[in-house]
């Protein structure tokens, strides 16, 4: 039996002012047109005549009711003035960054279908405006936000020229690309795009999500949302092993990976299969020149959310052992209806000074964040 | 042990619950299938306010394809992550031996007795001729 529970009584205020960096922040448009006003007039017509183009049969909604617009949001999370949960910035404030002193708060939108659009040129104006958007209506109104470039991964051209555009901009902290794109992420068509990234100092970011078209699991499309759940770990696993074994890290050696809300305890199994091959087939991939554990020791860090609770809690620290305390932020996903609790995620107290770099520390290194 | 005047017979509608805090604690009153319930507001898996859940029926299947919808209204699903409580007994129902959301036993007592106490009526003014919803804590 899986039980792993809160035992603990209500935190005092001194406890509960963690003074944490969230790593994964949601925010949402109050109106489906507030982003209009950061599109030129060209793509402003487009999307109101013609609209998105997905890889994926459905248009406005997802495969899975969780992703549906307005539905999967943590229930207490919809602001008293109205308007959708994420899209309030005083109430954002008021339930997350000031109720456990939160230093900073990284904003992941999944708004505007940016990367997935397939006509790439609006997918591509639909990006520079939802940047525009976070950095007018949410950096700037609250500088403990910072945003993460959206990029047409399927337009190079575009997509370098959106990150060389952010560079130096400090709102901004990283490059968002979907986990499932048309091809694994290490693939060379994508090496010029992760080249920029590193170029211009900025990580990238892995969130779950992206509309490929292929199954979300390599056994095929799933039947339940819970299949669909864990998934996000299979999408991550192929990932990480494409970058790996393509040789992304052996090219771009300042090349940064933060994997978000895509679990993390199957890293260390991952990694030992990996060398486990690397032994055996490293003919195959003469390029590696080191065990494929050591290119994932030093270029990927992991989120935490959801976080995983094992059935004995106290197995979390051996995990943490094992991907290293030093690659390990905590986020939150707000306001996702499976999101964290800072006070609470981990089932097990975490030793100093772990407990400090997983909340704050690493995040603030990573990032250049003080 | 303390009794507490919570609120009057007949505020709180059928299938909904009134927050109330009694002795520092938030404590949802739920008045379901003509009853009362009450659950402390905060889910044993991550502190979650618990009452501001929605109250359903049990999903139940003795086999794929074959569900049934009972004990309606009797289920609260926590507004976070979804783990799901039995109102009556406070227990989760994926793990009722060892996860338990505190409960609270309820009354509907006259106004008349009531004044004679030994009653805390801080939150609800009493009259003779209401009847109260009375928790104890």
């Amino acid at each position: 039996m899986n039980v792993t529970v809160l035992e603990r009584s209500p935190d005092t205020a001194a406890q509960s002012k963690l003074g944490y960096v969230d790593c994964d922040v949601h925010i949402y448009p109050a109106t489906p047109t507030e982003l209009d006003s950061f599109l030129p007039e060209r793509w402003r017509r487009h999307r109101a005549m013609f609209g998105g183009r997905s890889r994926q049969a459905l248009s406005y909604t997802a495969n899975y009711p969780r992703m549906s617009p307005q539905v999967g949001m943590r229930l207490d999370s919809w602001p008293p003035n109205g308007g959708i949960p994420g899209s309030d910035l005083d109430f954002l404030r008021e339930q997350l960054l000031d109720a456990f002193g939160a230093i900073h708060g990284v904003m992941l939108p999944l708004v505007g279908r940016c990367s997935d659009e397939r006509n790439v040129e609006f997918g591509a104006a639909m990006c520079t405006a939802v940047n525009d958007w976070q950095a007018a209506m949410w950096s700037d109104r609250e500088p403990r936000l910072k945003g993460s470039i959206q990029v047409p991964v399927e337009y190079t051209e575009a997509a370098i020229a959106e990150i060389e555009k952010r560079a130096g901009d400090r709102r901004f902290v990283q490059v968002q690309i979907p986990p499932r794109s048309l091809e694994p992420l290490g693939r060379r068509r994508y090496w010029p795009i992760l080249e920029a990234c590193a170029a211009n100092g900025f990580p990238i970011a892995l969130h779950l999500g992206g509309t490929n078209g292929h199954p979300s699991t390599g056994g095929g499309w799933p039947s339940f949302y819970h299949e669909e759940h864990p998934s996000y770990c299979q999408s991550m696993e192929a990932l990480v092993t494409s970058l790996v074994v393509e040789g992304a890290f052996e090219r771009i050696p300042d090349l940064r990976v933060v994997l978000v809300e895509g679990g993390f305890a199957w890293m260390p199994a991952l990694t030992w299969r990996l060398d486990k091959h690397w032994q055996r087939l490293r003919e195959e991939v003469p390029h590696l020149k080191r065990p494929p554990s050591e290119y994932i020791r030093d270029h990927i860090w992991v989120t935490t959310q959801p976080i995983e609770e094992p059935e004995r809690p106290d197995d979390m620290l051996a995990t943490l052992e094992w991907i290293g305390w030093d690659r390990v932020m905590f986020s939150t996903d707000y306001p996702h209806w499976d999101q964290d609790d800072p006070r609470y995620a981990f089932k097990v107290t975490l030793p100093e000074p772990g407990r400090q770099r997983i909340f704050r520390d690493n995040a603030l290194e990573f990032y250049g964040l003080e | 042990m303390s009794r507490h005047v919570v609120a009057e017979a007949g505020e709180i509608a059928p299938g909904s619950c009134k927050i109330v805090t009694v002795r520092g604690r938030e404590i949802g009153v739920f008045f379901v299938n003509d009853e009362y319930f009450a659950l402390i507001n905060r889910c044993p898996h991550e502190g979650a306010p618990l009452c501001r859940g929605r109250l359903f029926g049990l999903m139940e299947a003795d086999r794929p394809g074959a569900y049934r919808l009972v004990r309606k209204g009797e289920m609260l699903r926590c507004p976070w992550h979804g783990w799901e409580f039995d109102i009556r007994t406070g227990q989760s129902w994926c793990e009722p031996d060892s996860v338990r959301a505190r409960t609270y036993n309820v009354t509907v007592e006259p106004g008349g007795t009531l004044g004679k106490g030994p009653f805390v009526a801080e939150i609800v003014p009493v009259r003779v001729e209401q009847n109260y919803v009375v928790v104890e804590v």
